[in-house]
Formats: structure tokens, C-alpha cells, sequence
């Protein structure tokens, strides 16, 4: 038998959130399998599969050699084949060498199969800054795999989103790009008491407020809740909502959101041109332009390869600081709320 | 050295291994006519004068063993068994298609036959491969995986990660490389330090052979005893079936990279001529036996031609139908 699961009231990491998503899915459905570089002995490169190994054996906790794009389109193999493969790429600046396979193969069988064949394969990876892991480990690409039709994009940036996503991932019949944001994997929380499952199709309003909202994700997310903090404390009551789902968008909550608010910041770790902050705001701009008090504003990382000095890497993330400088902007121009 | 020895051949045998190649030639003649009337459009990667290989190779796979294959596909989703009409109707991207006009000549597709395209990314369906087996092993199905790939796709990386990873977890999978010497218009020996394809595979600690792939029973009993050992669950295995490209590599192709000649001398050792020559040396068939044949195939693409053209059209308001199987909401 195995471990029993923790109980869901005591405080955990997202990390453990993580793990604990994955030995219930390996428990629940005997075709689910993990596999990646350095998941198995090494016990992940973020610690997320350590145990894993020893509880599920190396058969369905599978160390992979570096070849990301042969592991992945292992996975999409796996998928056609009956089994329920969960890949972990170890960075998403890492699943650039498997691009090929989930643009060309993934995203596109079903379609160009006219239907005969799906991938439901989900594809774990970390991303984002805040490490100084400089310009080659440190990107946020969820964006670009979020202009991609027939993928799904998830970020789980909340213990409960991190929990229970997977198992939501994995009942879908798509391929899902899961979303794990590096910097959040120390974040501790409690789990909501009672939830057993989450949907993919949802943003959620993490805060409520009535003169802005802080259209976020991932990390961001928690950048944003603590500017609101800030705000409250002048009076500003910021509205936060937590997109979840890169793709497909929640649209119909962030025009719900908007129109009450009448002003909207976007916070993405991504850079700003081309970007899902832009995205965002035209699909405000083409649906709720006469409901806005004030232009759109967007904080964004700095459009370069992201640095290693600490200073340098703060000053190009998107902070607090520049989320409180943003909305204040956003209110003056339309005059205070 | 590929293996020169006679194979015994019965008549019965032997007309059924040409039949199915002139079903391919004169399916493929038919497209570059059709090509020409823009019936079909896009690209189209003819088949001809690889037809033993996709004839000799397919005869020795069960119905629930998995097929890979490339964008110069036809010949292997018709030996396959996906009916004639629907591929054709795929060509003119019409409804009926076996791909219900999405996928068009390189993306041929039946879920039904463990056909999983008709990939158009070089060495793109090799992964796929190696996926399909490491299910069918895990989930011990005593079914192999079978993926076509051309000389081409040798250079990729994805080529060596593949072999790699089947060899490493000693999966299923027969690889079937169609070494027709040209990776479009780029020679091998122009792009290839090692030419022999077979000595890349066994760095893999892989078994590998190559083929007279002009020669059908050559194909047929090689992937046969390959298959049996594959199925036996001892790895996978490389087969490099040695053939050449008769026609264009497409219809934009002016073929400036070859000289006639080259084309003409191995015209003169195609598939369907060998065979033809030996079957008649050994007095298992006659001349009305091979018009006969070629008869039976010409009409069975007249109407396949004409279940195409009497096809609907996929409506527009499908267009986005099968992006994703799941709901979007």
C-alpha cells in the first residue's frame, strides 16, 4: 500500500502540492507514467519527483537521456498508444529543443486527422525568473505556446491550482503545457479545505476590489496581490484575477472584471511585444473600449534576455513597486476612482 | 552487402506482390495527371519506383501493429489497406479524405488500421515512434511499431535521440529507412560523412541490415524475419532498404541535381520490371497476365478518381472542428 496522502489541512509547499498531485495520478490510473531528465534517481532538478522512484518503480518513473525532443514526441507516441504520459522538460527554455514536436505533432494530429487521433499528453515545465539563473534558464515562453491552437496552457501559481491541475490535465483528451513557475516551488500554503478537483476553463478572482483590475498568472499572481495590498492601504481597491489558463482565455471574466472596474493593468513575466499581455489587452480594447475609464497599461519583463546580476534581473521583472507605479497611473489618467 | 540470393516465388504469390505494386503505380501515375488538371494541389511526393518497399515491407505486419510513416506516403497507406477512394479523396481535399480533407498527400491518417500519418518533419515521426512502442510494451500488447522514414531524415537529430532511446529501453520498433540517395536534391555522400546507414544504427547497439529495395521478395522475407525478432521483445532494429525515386522529388522539382542517365539505368531495375522479368523467366506468368493486372489497378483508381470528384466538400463552419477533442468553453 502505499503512503497514505497528507492531510489536506496541514500547511505545504507548492512543491509538495506538485509531488502530491503526481502520486495520486500514478495511483489512480496505471497507464499514467512520469517521465524526464534526472526525474527518477536524481529525484527531479527542482526536487518536485523525489520518493517517486522508490514508491512507483523505474518503469513509470522514467530517467530520459538529454533529448528533448525524442522524449516528447516519446510522450505524444505514448499518448496515440493508449498510455497517459506526463513528460517533465526541465525548463521551457529547454522544450525549445523540442519544439518541433509540440507545434508540429502535438498541436496538429488531431486536427490534421481529422479528428481520428488525440494527444492527451501533458507536458510539465518549469519556467520563469528570480533565480539569477540569467539568460538561458530564466524565461517565461508560456506566451508564444499560448498563440499555438489544439495545445492547452496552464500556470498554476496557488497551492490548490498546483494540487489539483494535473489530475484535471490529465482527464483532458489534449495536450496540456502545464506551467510551474520556478520561483514558486518554496511558496508555502494551506490547501482549501474540502477541494478535491479544479476546471481548466476558469480565470479566478483571487481578490476583489472595484477601481482596478490586475489581469495576472503565475508568479505575477502573487506580485499582484501584494501591490493590491499596498493600494488598500491608500484606499485603492484592487480587483486580482488569476488567468490559470493561458489557453484557451477565460475572456468572458476579464471582460466581466473590466467592465465593473472600469481600468485594467496586466502583469506578465513575458516580454511585451508579441506577448499575452497583448493579447489580453486587445481582446479588452475589441470587447469593453467603451467601458474603460482609462488606456490599458501593461507590466511587463524588460525586453532583454533576462540578466544574471541580482539588481539587474530585479530591475527587469516586473515588481510590486512597478504594478503600485502602474495603477496609479491608470487612475490618474482616468481621475481618481 | 545486400543479400543477391534467388527467393522461391509461387505464381499465385508472385501476381499478388505485383498486383499490389502497379496498384501503387497507377495510382501515383494518376496524381501526376490530376496534378496537372489541379485536381490536387499542395505538394505531392510521388512513389514511384519505391513500390517494393512499401509492398514487401507491409505483408508481414498484423492489423494492430502501428505504422509511421513520412510524407512520401501513398504506396504505404494503400498497401496498408486504407481503401483507395478515401485516400484520394484526401488528395482533393474533399470530405470523404482520410483525413476528411485537413491533411491533404502528406498527412495521410487511419486510426482504424493503426495508421498514424503521413509526416511531413523529416525524422518528426520518429519520436512518435518510439513512443508507440514504449506503450505497447509497457503495455504488453505483443504489437511492434513500424516507422518509415527516407535517407534524409538520417541527419537529423531526432534520427539519433530515436534510435538512442529504442535501443536504450529495447522497445519494439522496426525502423524502415527508404535510402533512395537523395534528401531532396541533396546527394547522401553530400551530406553524409558515413554513407552507410546501417553502421550508424549499430552504434546504437542496434541490429541493421540493409536491402535490395528493388527487389520485393528481398523486402518481404527481410521484414519478415525482422519482424519476428522484433516481436520477440529483443529491440528494435534498422532495415536500410536500398531503392531509388523514379519521378521528381515534387511537382516543382526540375531535377537538376541528377543526370537522366542515372534515372534511365535505374529504370531499368525497377521493382515492378524485375519482378515482371523473373516471374516470366520461371513461366509463372504471361504478358495478358500483366496487362490483366495492370487493368484491375487502372480501373480501381478510375473509381477511386471518380468517388473523389463525386465527393462534398467539408462545410466551412467544420473549419475549426477537431483543433481540439476535448471542449473549449
Amino acid at each position: 500500500m502505499p503512503d497514505p496522502l497528507p492531510d489536506s489541512r496541514s500547511a505545504m509547499s507548492y512543491r509538495d502540492a506538485v509531488r502530491e498531485a503526481l502520486r495520486s495520478a500514478l495511483i489512480a490510473d496505471p497507464r499514467v507514467f512520469l517521465m524526464g531528465e534526472d526525474v527518477g534517481r536524481y529525484g527531479g532538478s527542482y526536487a518536485v519527483s523525489k520518493g517517486l522512484l522508490e514508491e512507483f518503480g523505474a518503469d513509470r518513473i522514467r530517467d530520459t537521456p538529454l533529448s528533448e525532443s525524442a522524449f516528447v514526441g516519446a510522450g505524444i507516441g505514448a499518448a496515440l498508444g493508449g498510455l497517459k504520459p506526463i513528460v517533465e522538460v526541465m525548463t521551457v527554455n529547454f522544450s525549445l529543443l523540442a519544439l518541433d514536436q509540440i507545434m508540429n505533432n502535438a498541436a496538429t494530429l488531431s486536427h490534421m486527422s481529422g479528428g481520428q487521433f488525440n494527444v492527451p499528453l501533458v507536458i510539465r515545465l518549469a519556467t520563469g525568473a528570480g533565480r539569477q539563473l540569467a539568460a538561458q534558464h530564466s524565461h517565461s515562453l508560456e506566451g508564444w505556446y499560448a498563440h499555438i491552437p489544439g495545445l492547452r496552457i496552464l500556470t498554476p501559481a496557488t497551492i490548490d491550482d498546483a494540487r489539483f491541475m494535473l489530475a484535471a490535465a490529465l482527464a483532458c483528451p489534449d495536450p496540456v503545457l502545464l506551467f510551474e513557475h520556478q520561483y514558486l516551488y518554496n511558496m508555502e500554503g494551506h490547501l482549501t479545505a474540502g477541494l478535491e478537483a479544479v476546471n481548466l476553463h476558469n480565470a479566478a478572482i483571487r481578490r476583489a476590489g472595484r477601481d482596478v483590475t490586475l489581469i495576472a498568472y503565475g508568479w505575477s499572481l502573487h506580485k499582484s496581490l501584494a501591490a493590491a495590498e499596498e493600494l488598500a492601504r491608500t484606499g485603492i481597491e484592487a480587483e486580482v484575477l488569476d488567468l490559470r489558463t493561458l489557453r484557451p482565455l477565460d475572456e468572458q471574466a476579464i471582460i466581466a472584471s473590466v467592465r465593473r472596474t472600469r481600468r485594467a493593468v496586466i502583469v506578465d513575466e513575458g516580454w511585451r511585444s508579441g506577448s499575452l499581455s497583448a493579447e489580453v489587452t486587445t481582446r479588452i480594447v475589441e470587447q469593453a473600449f467603451y467601458d474603460l475609464d482609462a488606456p490599458v497599461v501593461r507590466v511587463c519583463t524588460a525586453e532583454v534576455p533576462v540578466p544574471y546580476a541580482k539588481h539587474l534581473e530585479d530591475a527587469a521583472l516586473p515588481s510590486p513597486d512597478r504594478i503600485v507605479a502602474a495603477v496609479r497611473t491608470v487612475l490618474e489618467s482616468s481621475g481618481s476612482p | 552487402m545486400t543479400e543477391t540470393v534467388e527467393l522461391p516465388v509461387s505464381r499465385e504469390h508472385g501476381l499478388e506482390l505485383l498486383r499490389e505494386m502497379l496498384r501503387i503505380r497507377c495510382f501515383e501515375d494518376r496524381c501526376y495527371r490530376l496534378y496537372g488538371e489541379t485536381k490536387i494541389r499542395g505538394f505531392l511526393h510521388l512513389y514511384n519506383g519505391e513500390e517494393a518497399v512499401a509492398v514487401g515491407a507491409m505483408r508481414s505486419l498484423r492489423p494492430t501493429d502501428a505504422v509511421v510513416s513520412t510524407y512520401r506516403e501513398h504506396g504505404h497507406a494503400i498497401v496498408r489497406g486504407i481503401p483507395m477512394p478515401a485516400v484520394m479523396a484526401e488528395l482533393f481535399g474533399k470530405q470523404t479524405g482520410c483525413s476528411r480533407g485537413r491533411g491533404g498527400s502528406m498527412h495521410l491518417f487511419d486510426a482504424s488500421r493503426r495508421f498514424y500519418g503521413g509526416n511531413a518533419i523529416v525524422a518528426g515521426g520518429l519520436p512518435i515512434a518510439v513512443g508507440l512502442a514504449l506503450a505497447q510494451k509497457l503495455l504488453r500488447q505483443n504489437d511492434i511499431t513500424t516507422c518509415f522514414f527516407g535517407d534524409g531524415a538520417v541527419a537529423e537529430g531526432e534520427f539519433h535521440e530515436s534510435l538512442n532511446l529504442a535501443s536504450l529501453w529495447r522497445l519494439p520498433v522496426l525502423f524502415l529507412c527508404e535510402n533512395n540517395l537523395y534528401a531532396m536534391g541533396t546527394a547522401l555522400d553530400q551530406a553524409q560523412a558515413e554513407t552507410d546507414i546501417t553502421t550508424k544504427a549499430r552504434a546504437y547497439r542496434m541490429a541493421a541490415q540493409p536491402v535490395d529495395g528493388m527487389d520485393v521478395l528481398a523486402v518481404e522475407t527481410m521484414v519478415s524475419r525482422a519482424v519476428d525478432e522484433v516481436r520477440t521483445g529483443c529491440g528494435p532494429m534498422l532495415l536500410e532498404l536500398r531503392t531509388y525515386r523514379f519521378r521528381a522529388h515534387s511537382m516543382f522539382d526540375p531535377q537538376l541535381y541528377r543526370d537522366k542517365a542515372e534515372v534511365a539505368q535505374w529504370e531499368k531495375k525497377g521493382p515492378i520490371i524485375t519482378l515482371t522479368k523473373r516471374l516470366k523467366a520461371l513461366g509463372l506468368m504471361s504478358e495478358d497476365d500483366y496487362e490483366r493486372c495492370e487493368r484491375d489497378a487502372n480501373a480501381e483508381v478510375d473509381a477511386a478518381v471518380q468517388f473523389a470528384e463525386a465527393s462534398p466538400w467539408e462545410s466551412v463552419a467544420d473549419l475549426e472542428r477537431f483543433v481540439y477533442a476535448g471542449p473549449v468553453a
